[in-house]
């Protein structure tokens, strides 16, 4: 009975060896084979700080726009009746089935130099493809499910007694919604603005379709290392792609308290 | 007198209620329904033979069929090892179990441009692995199709565990134990009791790793490039057709890959409405 614990045992820890653990060390080799300076210079290069810059812009303007209407669209999908909600329910996943490419080709097809709605960008003067406007649209699009759902588990679990016995009581729909059920989400709400912003960092395929790449101008970390990395400019891609896979990671797991919390918020109800 | 109660507890200002709706389904019809439209009636735009001449090109159905072919390979390893994996973290004590359980969730923290940049430092021909493999086993992983499993397999891998695992969890041991008191072998008890009730998990989270793969970018660039013929997968296919301009090999091919994807998480949904309506 026990070699049968420990043969399966060995069989799964050395299959995720392999697949996930030994990647990881690669990368964390490979960015410091030419040691530490090499490293920090590499990260110290225009192009690399511009690129991370550019992505936190991103990241920032997605999860301030996700996280209001995320929450607005969670809200109506839980606490409002109507025609079609389980039809926009089931629509949520659809970004899940969407090649980040695909989306990328959308917003060309758009905003592209053909593009369906080039004439309005022109006569507004907007630069939207190949440019920051369109790099966000692009990061949205790919993130849109994470804020929502994750709130609507928790509006579930949270009821509508609480929000009742406060609009009683004379407060307005704001107060209550300030007052009652925002505390409530709170965790969730943090968790959801974490994931989108995850995701948001990792955003390679559309952002780089609709960004055309331009060298130190709209490269996002992801397209930085993805150009490095075709120049053959190894220390730079690697170093790049080890700080952005670290930003990741430590962000995930600070993320994953703010996700137990809101777990022990819906068991206790 | 319960029709009062009710009037007095609704929201005073219909006006307010409509315009939180008329925001949420705006910005949802802009940020998820728009893309679908744009991609289907872009691409049929041109026609049904338009499309099915892009598509029946030689490097066209070759990319579509190494999309599928090297999803339905990494489904059929993550079924197995997810199902092992989750069966091991839920049915065994051991020290690390926590560690490992949370390694599991990795590959969704990483970027999934990173994976591909850790794969190729790992197996690319300079590296010590890669070479090792190339030149004793002849064995190419990079620019290859075995780069494209192992790295689909890497990105896909917490989706059948983390759909298994709560299953298990919540089994009720007391048919296991019933087989057990009657004699039967572990692996019987296995393969006629545990798994028929995994099953729906198991089906549901490799579908799900399936249609995801189908769409796999970031990843497979790096790892396989942009051969025709050779490593060029659907997404690439999009991506290079993209860049050079000839948008309607893109539009079609998006067609293509949007209905393979739409197709298998419609197949999920359904089989998981029908079991709702078993139960």
């Amino acid at each position: 009975m026990n070699w049968r614990k420990w043969l399966l045992i060995s069989i799964v820890v050395g299959y995720m060896g392999i697949l996930i653990i030994a990647p990881l060390g690669a990368i964390v080799f490979g960015a410091f084979r030419e040691g530490a300076p090499a490293v920090l210079e590499a990260l110290q290069h225009p192009h690399v700080l511009r690129s991370f810059g550019l992505t936190l812009i991103i990241c920032l303007v997605v999860v301030s726009i996700h996280g209001i209407f995320g929450t607005l669209v969670a809200w109506v999908l839980v606490r409002h009746q109507f025609v079609g909600k389980a039809l926009v329910n089931r629509l949520l996943d659809l970004p899940f089935a969407m090649s980040p490419v695909i989306v990328g080709f959308t917003l060309i097809v758009l905003f592209g130099r053909n593009g369906v709605l080039k004439p309005l960008t022109e006569a507004l003067d907007w630069q939207i493809a190949f440019a920051l406007p369109g790099m966000i649209l692009a990061t949205l699009f790919v993130t849109l499910p994470f804020m929502v759902r994750e709130l609507m588990p928790v509006l579930e679990a949270f009821g509508r007694k609480q929000e009742e016995a406060a609009a009683t009581l004379g407060a307005s729909g704001w107060q209550t919604f300030r007052l009652v059920t925002f505390p409530a989400l709170r965790w969730a709400f943090l968790y959801g603005l974490g994931l989108t912003c995850a995701r948001a960092l990792g955003e390679f395929g559309a952002v780089l379709v609709i960004s055309g790449g331009i060298q130190g101008r709209t490269e996002t970390a992801t397209v930085y290392i993805f150009r490095a990395l075709d120049d053959r400019q190894y220390a730079g891609a690697y170093s790049a792609a080890l700080l952005l896979g670290a930003i990741s990671l430590v962000l995930v797991l600070v993320i994953d308290v703010f996700h137990r919390r809101s777990q022990k918020s819906i068991e206790q109800r | 007198m319960t029709t009062q109660t009710i009037e007095r507890t609704a929201p005073r200002l219909p006006w307010g209620r409509w315009s939180i709706r008329g925001a949420a389904l705006t910005y949802l019809a802009v940020f998820l329904v728009l893309p679908l439209i744009v991609v289907v009636v872009d691409g049929l735009g041109a026609g049904v033979e338009s499309i099915v001449s892009v598509v029946s090109s030689p490097i066209a159905r070759h990319a579509i069929w190494l999309t599928i072919w090297t999803g339905l390979v990494m489904s059929l390893i993550n079924a197995v090892m997810g199902l092992l994996t989750a069966f091991v973290l839920v049915r065994y004590e051991f020290p690390g179990k926590t560690l490992l359980n949370a390694v599991v969730d990795l590959p969704f923290a990483i970027p999934t441009l990173v994976t591909g940049v850790m794969l190729v430092i790992l197996y690319g021909p300079q590296a010590a692995i890669g070479g090792w493999l190339n030149q004793q086993l002849g064995w190419q992983v990079i620019f290859a199709p075995s780069g494209i499993i192992l790295a689909l397999l890497f990105t896909s891998f917490p989706f059948v565990v983390r759909s298994v695992q709560p299953v298990l969890i919540n089994l009720d041991r007391s048919s296991e134990e019933a087989a057990a008191t009657l004699g039967a072998p572990a692996w019987q008890i296995f393969w006629r009791v545990t798994l028929p009730a995994l099953l729906p998990a198991l089906v549901s989270g490799t579908l799900l790793s399936f249609a995801r793969a189908i769409g796999e970018f970031g990843a497979i660039v790096v790892v396989a490039g942009n051969i025709p013929l050779r490593s060029q997968t659907a997404a690439v296919y999009v991506y290079g057709e993209i860049e050079s301009g000839s948008q309607r090999d893109a539009s079609a091919m998006s067609l293509v890959m949007l209905a393979i994807a739409l197709g298998t998480m419609s197949l999920v949904d359904w089989l998981s409405r029908r079991r709702e309506v078993q139960a």
